[in-house]
């Protein structure tokens, strides 16, 4: 009773007595935890050793001689590293041709006045809609006219303009004060110094915001890669998983899957864990991945 | 300074309002290259991979291979009519509304439960709130990866403790008749979480003396909720719709890794359809006919989520 009075103090005293509020509560709590199962059971089956037996297997209640040997299987059988690098590759690269691309763009539509605006306007907010994903038929064809089938850029390159980035950038451009780029005017700053040394300093924040979101959709794409890449030392983490839950589910080794699955979706876990309310707010700024 | 604005200046001949025009133009133009060029990067690769890609999916349509090597031929409207006429193409129709109305429907109910309920802030209700949009995070491949263990027949997570429960038992994902229902169960899990910092952000909109008065008045819960919260929320309810649907039209890895549209295509939506066609019969034709069709579909969502997204964005 205390806990419960403790987590209501901060509601207005008027309300405090009513049960609804506090039912709704308690199903949340509830279904946080049934929320949190799947991890649970991710954790306790990578550590739980085999000769507990298949049928040990779904016991959440970690076994009493926990042991890595399902953590080494999986390095071993999958390549983690090269699959995490492969990654990594995407999503910075990514990142990088984005920034250039929102910053130019999004400072054209926050600073200037030019013919076709609201023409051009449209043509990107069209973007957020018509979601990449559904044109991987004529991507793929045309990623592979330009000589790209198979490679890392391939993968990256449908992602290079974002019409989301744009916007983003766009608001925290129309935020900043003339008055500062006027000063730098005077002092004969070129349209790029000042975008470089006033606009791009004082619109950190969403940047960052932007790079959370980018980083976190990209790292978790599976469909894209699995149709541009053909080799095995080319595949992104995803990709990697699948072919090695498809393995060792043959096998019925559900140790080695869950240690695997733990190693893809560790980085990003442990980097949510850390910078929660960042994450947070750049997803409730965002709206869409 | 718009282009109708009328001229200023006496023009005398015929030939001279043209050129004034053109060259009241080219002065506009002139000014306007800075943003063009500043754009240009973004507009390329745009155009190659957005309006491009619409361009060659619909050309791409109207053609045919006999097989892989085969010259291209042109058939007009055969594979429109193929893909309409294909019972799985009409299968992973019904199969996606089925899974988008079983999915929106919950993961939005939970998410507004979830937000009414953590939307205070304190040390409890953020570890709450954490908790509910891990599954956020991780890819659909390894959330599939987990809820392989989950539905597995006897052995499974499910089984193992609902077993204790019930005599008999399905099999999860190899029944035709449930395997899409455990597949919504996988995408409630993962989107529910996310949807709810939507609300939470709502949430924020509603004025606390506005709900205080009304409890003043007599109103319980249930009235606030209809009468206050409930209005408040719609732009967010509009938003978050949107995004659930193209959710479901868009996301199919779960698909790919558990099921592989299978048993007996009950769990083949479009998109793994399409997936198929391209990739593993290497009908471009009809897969480009099938995105078209989808595109379309979709081009009735698209006229409100431009609404909504203009309203967010404030126009240009």
């Amino acid at each position: 009773m205390k806990l419960i009075d403790k987590l209501y103090k901060d509601t207005p005293l008027a309300t405090r007595r009513e049960i609804t509020p506090k039912l709704g509560f308690a199903l949340t709590v509830l279904l946080a935890i049934v929320w949190l199962v799947p991890f649970l059971w991710m954790g306790v089956a990578t550590l739980r050793p085999a000769s507990d037996g298949i049928n040990a297997m779904a016991e959440l209640l970690p076994s009493l001689k926990p042991t890595l040997d399902n953590v080494r299987d999986a390095w071993e059988i999958g390549d983690f590293p090269r699959y995490a690098l492969n990654t990594t590759i995407i999503c910075t690269g990514i990142l990088l041709v984005q920034f250039v691309t929102i910053t130019l763009a999004g400072f054209a539509f926050a600073r200037l006045d030019f013919a076709g605006k609201s023409l051009i306007f449209y043509l990107f907010l069209m973007q957020l809609m018509l979601v990449p994903v559904l044109l991987i038929v004529p991507n793929l064809s045309l990623v592979a006219q330009l000589g790209l089938y198979d490679t890392l850029t391939g993968v990256m390159m449908p992602f290079f303009a974002s019409a989301f980035g744009t916007f983003l950038m766009r608001q925290a451009f129309e935020a900043i004060p003339t008055e500062l780029e006027d000063a730098a005017l005077i002092d004969g700053a070129s349209l790029l110094q000042r975008i470089r040394h006033i606009y791009v300093p004082l619109s950190m924040p969403s940047f960052s915001a932007f790079a959370i979101i980018s980083v976190t959709s990209h790292w978790n794409d599976f469909l894209w890669p699995l149709m541009v890449i053909n080799s095995p030392d080319k595949r992104p983490l995803t990709v990697g998983l699948s072919v090695f839950t498809a393995t060792a589910e043959g096998t019925q080794a559900w140790g080695t899957i869950a240690a695997g699955t733990l190693m893809v979706i560790a980085p990003l876990l442990i980097t949510f864990l850390i910078f929660q309310k960042r994450f947070i707010s750049s997803f409730v700024t965002s709206g869409i991945k | 300074m718009s282009l109708a604005e009328p001229a200023a200046l006496p023009v005398a001949a015929s030939a001279a309002p043209r050129l004034h025009v053109l060259k009241r133009f080219s002065s506009r133009f002139k000014a306007s290259l800075p943003a063009y060029l500043l754009l240009l990067p973004s507009l390329i690769f745009l155009a190659l991979f957005t309006y491009g890609a619409m361009g060659r999916v619909l050309v791409d349509a109207l053609y045919q291979r006999a097989t892989p090597k085969a010259p291209l031929r042109f058939v007009g409207l055969d594979n429109l009519s193929a893909v309409l006429a294909d019972p799985y193409f009409t299968g992973a129709v019904i199969n996606n509304l089925l899974y988008a109305v079983g999915t929106a429907i919950p993961s939005i109910g939970l998410a507004l439960l979830f937000a009414l309920a953590l939307s205070r802030t304190n040390a409890v209700s953020s570890a709450l709130r954490a908790a509910l949009f891990l599954p956020v995070l991780i890819p659909m491949v390894a959330a599939s990866a987990l809820f392989l263990f989950i539905f597995l027949p006897n052995v499974g997570l499910l089984d193992y403790y609902i077993g204790r429960l019930l005599p008999v038992l399905p099999n999860w994902l190899g029944d035709p008749d449930i395997a899409l229902s455990a597949i919504m169960v996988i995408t409630i899990w993962k989107n529910a979480g996310y949807y709810m910092l939507f609300f939470l952000a709502g949430l924020q909109a509603v004025p606390e003396d506005v709900m205080e008065a009304a409890h003043l008045d007599g109103a319980g819960p249930f009235m606030r909720f209809r009468h206050i919260i409930l209005p408040e929320l719609k732009p967010t309810f509009l938003f978050v719709i949107v995004i659930a649907t193209l959710n479901a039209v868009t996301q199919v890895d779960h698909v790919f890794v558990m099921t592989k549209g299978g048993p007996s295509n009950s769990t083949n939506l479009v998109l793994f359809y399409i997936y198929q066609q391209a990739v593993e019969h290497y009908d471009i034709g009809k897969a480009s006919a099938a995105t078209l069709l989808t595109l379309a579909a979709l081009m009735g969502l698209t006229a409100l989520s431009f609404r909504t997204m203009a309203n967010r964005e404030g126009g240009p």
